[in-house]
């Protein structure tokens, strides 16, 4: 019997296994797959991670000069970011907030990579 | 005279939607039909409309729980086909990933039990020792439950040592926890009045019918895939956890000591992993078939794959331990009565979404 | 590893299940490939760890296969299954769902394999 008082004045006494959310927010950790996002001057436009998407969410469009994602078909398992020739994918640490409206993330590319001048022949 | 009763799809001890309908008498149950298909979603054919590589993350999602075991039996499939040789190192971060899988599947069945039996403080215990098992995840892989670390020829991601250190020691504090759990578990009166001698499955019948995982080792017959030696369980040793009662209790005492049982083995890895690559080339495309089996959480994971060689495999056929479990369940139904129903439901362990990919 | 089969004909069938029976084997699954013109069964069966194959290559105009549910009660679920996927008929099964264990009975198509035959002679055996 006094193995529950036991327990009961331990649980009481000492502080509590949850958190306050949203008062107090976990940290995330390093290398996390959150959201998907690109830097969009670097992308050299090849549709790579368009082919090797294994839900096929990223619509590439060279003659646009746009890429977009569908965030609610992605499945977050990074391999366009292992795949891109220029490294200009990545992925966030935070996950998607909610929103209120469904949209994809298109982003239109005004300016686009420097071309590397060829060595001198 | 016999009334058909519903154990609907929607249960609240149930995971995942399972339809039987009891044939009852009197309270007795006197037979049970079951009626799967309300999670079938047609993934074996995917593998004709995407390649080998984008199939990885398809077929990690047959099942969420077990879901880096599915990926990594997939990827010996091909690599067996291939003839890619694995680096060690990337054998042994697959496995560790895989026995830390296992802890989190076996620590939600245990949340899912206890509030079977109305023990709601216990289930929230057991989840919250999950969770620590989770941030290992999420730190290590990316991601909480699918990982996807897994691709042809090793795995994505590397293991700092400093991240090694740490798993060690969320390992122990592991050990701790399940130490306080243990008793309440094991010593209530409840509990094993609910348990033992309910559900009862003979060592033939769990032999004949098929039963994998803890439902054939809870019958006395020592069998598990990772006596085979695949993956880096060659270099550990590893002796499969038994009990001879065949009843719920007993199946209930081969998950817990298999959780005690996962955190030796990732103790055991730790300790030995060589340093090396992550992964393999991986040249061309596979022909031929193969069979290749492996251990998840709920049993024996056996797949199939067929290829000749063009861009889309021919064939992937998965057989999930709760397909070969669903028979010894109506075979321990008979003769029970109705209120145990979900607690021997339970105590197979189903996972509807693995049986009907 | 060799995958080693052996191959079979339809008679066959239930005799060489029953003597891996009588060996001890216990029954793993059956898995099925649509080949084109036939399908190819194959079933698994293991003992101590080690598996053992039969291979049974049927015709699609004749789509008839003895069940071995009376010899592996457990065979019933995936032989249910393979009817509703594939459209083969498993005489001799012990619990029949009739091609809707998974399906409904709206499903006309088999999902899994192209049938070349006239319409009329499939809607007549899975709807």
């Amino acid at each position: 019997m006094f193995d529950m008082t036991a327990t009961v004045l331990r649980n009481f006494l000492s502080k509590t296994h949850t958190r306050l959310y949203p008062f107090q927010v976990r940290e995330t950790f390093e290398n996390v797959r959150g959201n998907l996002d690109i830097r969009i001057e670097e992308c050299i436009m090849c549709g790579m991670c368009q082919k090797k998407c294994p839900s096929q969410c990223i619509t590439v469009n060279k003659d646009a000069k746009t890429w977009e994602v569908d965030p609610y078909s992605c499945v977050y398992c990074g391999i366009c970011v292992d795949h891109c020739p220029t490294n200009c994918l990545f992925m966030h640490k935070e996950y998607r907030k909610p929103a209120k409206i469904k949209e994809n993330n298109q982003q239109l590319q005004l300016k686009g990579p420097e071309k590397k001048k060829k060595a001198q022949e | 005279m016999a009334t058909i009763v519903p154990f609907g799809p929607q249960h609240p001890v149930l995971p995942e939607p399972l339809h039987l309908k009891l044939v009852l008498e009197d309270e007795i149950v006197k037979e049970a039909l079951p009626t799967l298909g309300y999670v079938h979603r047609g993934l074996e054919t995917l593998a004709s409309i995407r390649d080998m590589d984008q199939m990885v993350q398809i077929v990690e999602r047959v099942c969420g729980i077990c879901s880096c075991i599915h990926a990594h039996t997939y990827c010996m499939c091909i690599e067996g086909l291939m003839g890619i040789e694995v680096p060690q190192r990337a054998d042994f971060l697959r496995v560790i990933w895989s026995e830390l899988h296992r802890m989190h599947s076996h620590l939600l069945w245990l949340g899912l039990l206890a509030d079977a039996f109305g023990m709601e403080s216990m289930f929230m215990h057991a989840w919250r020792i999950r969770e620590r098992v989770m941030d290992v995840m999420e730190a290590t892989a990316g991601n909480r439950v699918i990982i996807s670390v897994n691709k042809i020829g090793g795995v994505r991601r590397d293991m700092s040592p400093d991240q090694l250190r740490w798993v060690v020691q969320v390992a122990d504090e592991l050990e701790q926890e399940l130490d306080k759990i243990k008793a309440v578990l094991t010593n209530d009166y409840t509990v094993k009045k609910r348990t033992v001698g309910v559900g009862v499955l003979t060592n033939q019948q769990a032999y004949e019918l098929g039963a994998a995982g803890p439902q054939l080792r809870g019958s006395g017959v020592a069998q598990d895939m990772r006596m085979t030696g695949y993956g880096a369980y060659k270099y550990i040793d590893f002796a499969p956890v038994v009990e001879k009662d065949g009843d719920s209790w007993a199946r209930t005492m081969v998950r817990f000591r298999e959780l005690y049982q996962s955190i030796d083995i990732v103790r055991q890895l730790i300790a030995k992993i060589p340093d090396g690559e992550i992964a393999a080339k991986v040249k061309g495309k596979p022909t031929g078939e193969i069979v290749c089996r492996s251990e998840q959480p709920r049993g024996e994971l056996m797949y199939y794959v067929r290829a000749t060689g063009d861009k889309y495999l021919d064939r992937v056929r998965i057989r999930t331990p709760t397909f070969a479990n669903v028979p010894p369940l109506l075979a321990m139904l008979p003769g029970c009565e109705m209120a145990d129903v979900p607690i021997i439901a339970l105590s197979i362990d189903p996972c509807i979404s693995c049986t009907e990919r | 590893m060799a995958f080693e089969t052996t191959n079979l004909v339809k008679s066959q069938l239930t005799s060489e299940v029953l003597a891996l029976k009588n060996k001890g084997y216990r029954f793993v699954t059956m898995s099925c490939v649509d080949l084109g013109d036939s399908f190819d069964l194959l079933y698994h069966f293991d003992l101590d760890l080690k598996l053992t194959h039969l291979r049974l290559n049927v015709v699609k105009a004749d789509r008839v296969v003895p069940s071995i549910s009376g010899i592996y009660f457990a065979a019933l679920i995936i032989e249910n299954e393979t009817q509703d996927h594939f459209g083969i008929t498993f005489d001799g099964l012990a619990l029949d769902f009739g091609g809707h264990f998974y399906l409904e009975e709206e499903v006309k198509k088999f999902p899994f394999c192209k049938f070349t035959v006239n319409k009329a002679e499939s809607a007549g055996e899975g709807a």
